[in-house]
């Protein structure tokens, strides 16, 4: 059992405010550099960046959770996380079917473009991937269930786009497997104001747009390996394997 | 917002739909909720409006043009 390093919302030069220097080469060399163990990539409402910066991260030895922060009905962030690009792939075609056809204005919002390991552009997304989807925050959570995926509701201190300010409180039978902190709070200062929270497991995440980001406030877990079923494992403190707030 | 700002007896319009509208309406004793654009309210908001007894209605109008309707249906009073 090892204590992993672990920044699971980092976003990429797919979101339209994520820095032109978030390209795959530079967040896995910037990954490596903070000495992160995992990484969580989760570009708004967009997965296609997972599956280069799985491979580029590997050789270094940096495990990736393949993801993405969806913005839901309620324009509530939540991070789902996927297993295999078969289970990935097919939560982009729900992205893709459900975001609304809204065309990007790079001038205003920023560049949204998919970048290989030479550091060239090969994709620009057209539509604007910041809006709501047309499903409610339960309909992805049990989609993300329907495919084995992780559902983490995402900085729900903050005071926009969080499940706190978007629908007033933790709705009862939210499921979910983790909540996360954002890098603006003390997770057991928030936790103590909001009792509620206590059946969640909690993260802290650097929510990451700009590379010096990357590794503020990591999660440590504790795991026999890096592997997908293993996080799900110290998500649910099973089997010894578990969370350290760092 | 609503949770801090909505006052007793009130009716609140919004575009949300999820379930916890109908929790923080009758947390404020709203008197009803309006859902604008057409928009259906959840199943379990539906649901839960029928335990707690909270009216729902819904407009195919947009929020502007519902408020001011309102308003001058209450100007006339």
């Amino acid at each position: 059992m090892k204590n992993y390093r672990a920044d699971l919302h980092i976003h990429t030069t797919l979101s339209p405010c994520g820095d032109l220097e978030m390209h795959p080469v530079n967040i896995v060399s910037q990954a490596a550099k903070k000495g992160l163990d995992i990484i969580g990539i989760t570009d708004h409402n967009t997965t296609r960046h997972c599956p280069l910066i799985s491979k580029l991260a590997a050789e270094k030895d940096i495990f990736v959770l393949m993801g993405v922060e969806v913005t839901t009905k309620e324009e509530v962030h939540c991070l789902a996380f996927f297993e295999n690009t078969d289970a990935l792939n097919t939560f982009q075609e729900f992205l893709d079917a459900s975001l609304p056809e809204i065309l990007n204005v790079p001038e205003i919002f920023g560049y949204q473009v998919q970048v290989d390991e030479k550091e060239m552009i090969i994709y620009e997304e057209p539509r604007l991937l910041v809006n709501a989807i047309n499903k409610s925050l339960e309909e992805v959570g049990a989609f993300v269930h329907a495919l084995n995926g992780l559902f983490i509701p995402a900085h729900i201190d903050r005071k926009k786009n969080s499940i706190y300010s978007q629908l007033g409180f933790l709705p009862d039978d939210l499921i979910a497997d983790a909540l996360e902190v954002s890098r603006h709070s003390v997770p057991g200062q928030f936790a103590a104001a909001h009792p509620e929270i206590k059946r969640f497991a909690l993260i802290t995440s650097s929510d990451a747009h700009y590379p010096d980001n990357i590794g503020m406030t990591p999660t440590g877990l504790i795991l026999g390996e890096p592997s997908f079923s293993e996080i799900k494992m110290a998500l649910r403190g099973e089997k010894e394997r578990r969370i350290m707030l760092l | 917002m609503v949770m801090g700002n909505a006052r007793e007896g009130q009716v609140w319009i919004t575009i949300q739909t999820h379930q916890n509208i109908v929790a923080v309406a009758s947390l404020k004793d709203l008197a009803a909720i309006i859902i604008v654009k057409g928009l259906s309210p959840d199943p379990d908001t539906i649901e839960k409006a029928n335990i707690e007894n909270i009216p729902v209605l819904s407009t195919t109008m947009d929020t502007f043009n519902i408020t001011g309707l309102l308003f001058e249906l209450l100007k006339k009073e």
